[in-house]
């Protein structure tokens, strides 16, 4: 009850006429921010951290705290209308966002990304409130052998059960893991993979720099192709009814993705080194694995825009426990807020809780009036975004070209990143006319520079030893759940071809 | 779409104006940037440096120091070859500067085929020092230094210690101690001071080398405890903590908190950062911080500074080739 007469308190703080303002303010400029393809919310509250020393730290916190809800929720806004991502965290979405689009259920995507948000957000933070303290002693839980058992589950969740050509999703894997080595070695501290001495592959290639190149640019490619320049218009209306209709086609399709994103997404997300990106990812490959169909994702199931939109929203509420708790980001994103508070005077760490009640329960009372108001403001735009898909293609096309690029800038501020974006999207449309999955090689640029420590710390620690990985409780269990889903395809060959044979003689 | 963009001009713009309003004019001086600067970070974010590096940012826009904003930007790949490779070849070295660690003088001796001479960065501001501790878990059951000595003889090359990676400044503390008093310490590095601070506290590995700052939230929570300070003198935030040198060996080993500019920058600007980070090493904020996070005050002019390098140059070959001779 302790806490709950805590969080009345944080209410109230939330509540405040300025805080509502700067609640309502944060919001709407993270919304954009959050769609503008290559800013995300670490720009926008990097950009906007000064502004805040104007206020009192509650409110800071609290405008901040908004603008990052905020930019998850507009982050879906362009996958779903323009098929480039919003930011890192909506990467996900565009798989089954931007066919939707293509179909002319533009709203019935936006529309699930919206509610799908404020349930993957409320979740979270209800999740925060009873649990905080208690979960951040769990994360601590999680060393390497785990974290690495828990990467390679995200991997298994997309070769298992992906209903798409197991060797070619196997090689998209790899592609993506090579260039996710490329950088340096966090182990050893060489420099590796810097292709021909070109000083833009010392600082690693960007995933964002990827995911624009083959969404943005590669998705444009193939509309053109598949059209031959013919112009083309989206179909896409809107309509009170329309909205009704698709908030009741999303609550029959979208229910299951929306549920595990929420949970998968906080937990993910609470993870430090993980975060919100990898978070969507993984929802949305566990979804896809447990879905009605799996071979229906990927070309528009609504549940596919349910999942990562949920677990994104959730993870960035699991990211703030880390950060609160144990004074460690989980994700880039609160690396920056954690900056603002140490100069508001406040240390993040285990005696947070403790010594700063108000600050603590302001901030958590600030992201339920955050999400609520997030959610009026992104349905009430919607009807502005379809709009913008009814423009013909002959301008979307050039508008997508001019936003990838700048996004592509914008990720890292370097030009071979823009060059090296253009290459990805070429690639990925011929990749694409060979029928190989692409967002494999994205979840391995994402999760591999995640992998690849944790594997060689675990082996480290023990000598080289794989049985590490088993012999320690939490890593076991989900170790054995990955290699059960690896294998689970050939089980399925193993069982479909005895059972063709028996079906045959069954014949003769 | 172009309502989008309006908006977010109109955002952009009236932010812009409002930043612009709180900077006002700065003191009146020759040079001063004409585009924000490159606050370049030669670690990860999260970590000490990168704590440190955003706190400096901080107290520049809190007290309106700067007409152009420092931009962080984070380059810890490689040990900090990413930032020294970033920093040399900068295009625009007037608006370029550095927050360094000691990777400033040992990642250019390892890695020698990056053809990086500190000699040729611009000095500006040393900030103070930031010693290193020794942790353990309090479930250890381990107290003082003698005893956890003994714990790693018993536990014979299995006893396991995180760090930030080979070469940076915990190995070399570790290397010290395993050089020192004949130990066998199994290494394991991890992405950042952060990150090492909370595998201790999750007992994945059984100590580290741990400058105050990264390891006080989990020292306030009793998680962690202090066991000796590779300082010259005892600490004043851990005033029970024995030094090396009182329990008989002469080491201290301190972190650099240091502000550098690139190569090729020019006087006029050079000057105007080390006026810039003087100020704020005034100011109160940094005092107190200093206080707070247990660095030690050193303040260096630009020449005491050259000195300094080569005097840690030297240094740190010699205690390189401890742990890799």
């Amino acid at each position: 009850m302790e806490i709950l007469q805590l969080l009345g308190h944080g209410l109230v703080l939330a509540l405040q006429p300025i805080n509502i303002a700067l609640i309502i303010a944060g919001v709407t400029v993270g919304l954009f921010i959050g769609a503008m393809p290559g800013l995300g919310s670490v720009n926008g509250v990097a950009i906007l951290l000064p502004i805040t020393f104007l206020v009192p730290p509650d409110s800071a916190i609290i405008f901040l705290a908004a603008i990052y809800y905020g930019a998850m929720y507009g982050g879906a806004i362009s996958s779903i209308t323009l098929g480039i991502p919003g930011a890192s965290t909506a990467v996900a979405t565009t798989f089954d966002g931007r066919p939707l689009a293509l179909k002319g259920r533009a709203s019935l995507a936006l529309v699930s990304a919206a509610i799908a948000s404020f349930v993957g957000g409320t979740v979270s933070i209800i999740l925060f409130t009873a649990f905080a303290p208690p979960l951040a002693h769990v994360a601590l839980n999680f060393g390497p052998p785990e974290i690495f058992a828990l990467m390679l589950l995200a991997f298994a969740t997309f070769v298992g059960l992906g209903g798409d050509d197991i060797p070619k999703t196997i090689l998209s894997i790899c592609l993506g893991l090579v260039f996710a080595a490329v950088g340096f070695d966090q182990i050893s501290g060489a420099p590796r993979l810097v292709f021909f001495d070109i000083s833009g592959f010392l600082h690693g290639i960007n995933f964002l720099v990827l995911a624009i190149g083959v969404y943005g640019i590669g998705e444009m490619l193939w509309t053109i192709d598949t059209t031959r320049g013919k112009i083309t218009t989206t179909e896409a209306k809107i309509s009170v009814a329309g909205v009704v209709a698709d908030t009741k086609e999303y609550a029959r399709e979208g229910w299951r993705g929306t549920t595990i994103g929420s949970f998968l997404g906080f937990f993910v997300g609470m993870l430090p080194a993980a975060g919100a990106t990898p978070g969507s990812l993984m929802s949305y490959g566990v979804a896809k694995m447990l879905g009605k169909d799996p071979s229906s994702y990927g070309k528009g199931n609504p549940d596919g825009v349910a999942a990562p939109e949920s677990a994104n929203n959730s993870a960035s509420t699991g990211a703030m426990l880390p950060m609160l708790t144990l004074g460690i980001p989980g994700s880039p994103t609160t690396a920056i807020l954690l900056g603002g508070m140490v100069i508001w005077g406040l240390t993040p760490g285990p005696r947070l809780f403790a010594d700063q009640p108000e600050f603590v329960w302001g901030l958590i009372g600030s992201f339920y009036v955050s999400n609520f108001f997030a959610l009026i403001i992104n349905l009430s735009f919607i009807p502005l975004f379809i709009w913008m898909l009814r423009m013909p293609f002959t301008i979307l096309a050039p508008l997508i070209f001019v936003l990838s690029i700048v996004g592509g800038y914008a990720a890292t501020n370097d030009m071979h990143d823009v060059w090296l974006m253009l290459i990805f999207g070429l690639g990925a449309f011929f990749l694409r006319k060979f029928d190989y999955p692409l967002a494999p090689a994205v979840l391995a640029i994402v999760l591999g520079p995640i992998a690849e420590p944790t594997l060689r710390q675990s082996l480290l620690l023990s000598s080289g030893d794989p049985m590490i990985f088993f012999s320690r409780p939490i890593a076991a269990v989900t170790m054995v759940c990955a290699i059960i889903l690896i294998l689970l395809p050939l089980f399925k060959m193993i069982y479909d071809r005895s059972r063709g044979k028996s079906a045959k003689t069954g014949n003769v | 779409m172009t309502k989008v963009m309006s908006n977010f001009a109109k955002l952009a713009g009236a932010a812009a104006i409002g930043v612009m309003g709180l900077f006002g004019t700065a003191s009146a001086q020759d040079w001063q940037p004409t585009k924000p600067v490159d606050f370049v970070i030669m670690a990860g974010a999260g970590g000490g440096a990168d704590q440190i590096a955003r706190f400096l940012q901080s107290v520049s826009e809190k007290l309106d120091l700067t007409n152009r904003p420092l931009v962080p930007n984070n380059k810890g790949g490689g040990s900090g070859a990413e930032a020294l490779i970033a920093l040399n070849g900068a295009s625009d070295p007037d608006h370029s500067i550095l927050v360094t660690l000691n990777s400033f003088f040992t990642t250019p001796l390892r890695q020698q085929n990056l053809n990086i001479d500190i000699n040729t960065f611009t000095p500006v501001a040393m900030m103070g020092v930031d010693p290193f501790v020794l942790w353990v878990h309090k479930d250890s059951g381990i107290t003082t230094f003698e005893q956890w000595v003994e714990a790693v003889k018993a536990a014979d090359g299995e006893y396991v210690m995180g760090g930030t990676g080979t070469g940076q400044e915990d190995s070399l503390v570790i290397g010290y101690l395993a050089n020192e008093l004949g130990l066998k310490i199994k290494y394991i590095p991890y992405a950042g001071g952060g990150e090492v601070a909370k595998e201790l506290a999750g007992k994945q590995v059984m100590a580290t080398v741990n400058n105050p700052a990264e390891a006080r939230g989990f020292y306030q929570s009793g998680d962690v405890i202090p066991l000796v300070a590779f300082a010259a003198e005892r600490l004043e935030t851990f005033p029970d903590v024995p030094t090396m040198t009182e329990l008989g060996h002469d080491f201290a080993y301190n972190n650099q908190r240091a502000v550098v500019g690139a190569p090729g920058m020019s006087e006029e600007a050079a000057a105007y950062y080390q006026n810039l980070f003087k100020t704020i090493y005034d100011s109160e904020e940094w005092q107190s911080y200093m206080t707070s996070e247990s660095l030690a005050p050193m303040w260096l002019s630009p020449e005491e500074q050259k000195a300094y390098w080569a005097e840690q140059i030297e240094r740190h070959k010699q205690l390189l080739s401890e742990i890799e001779g």
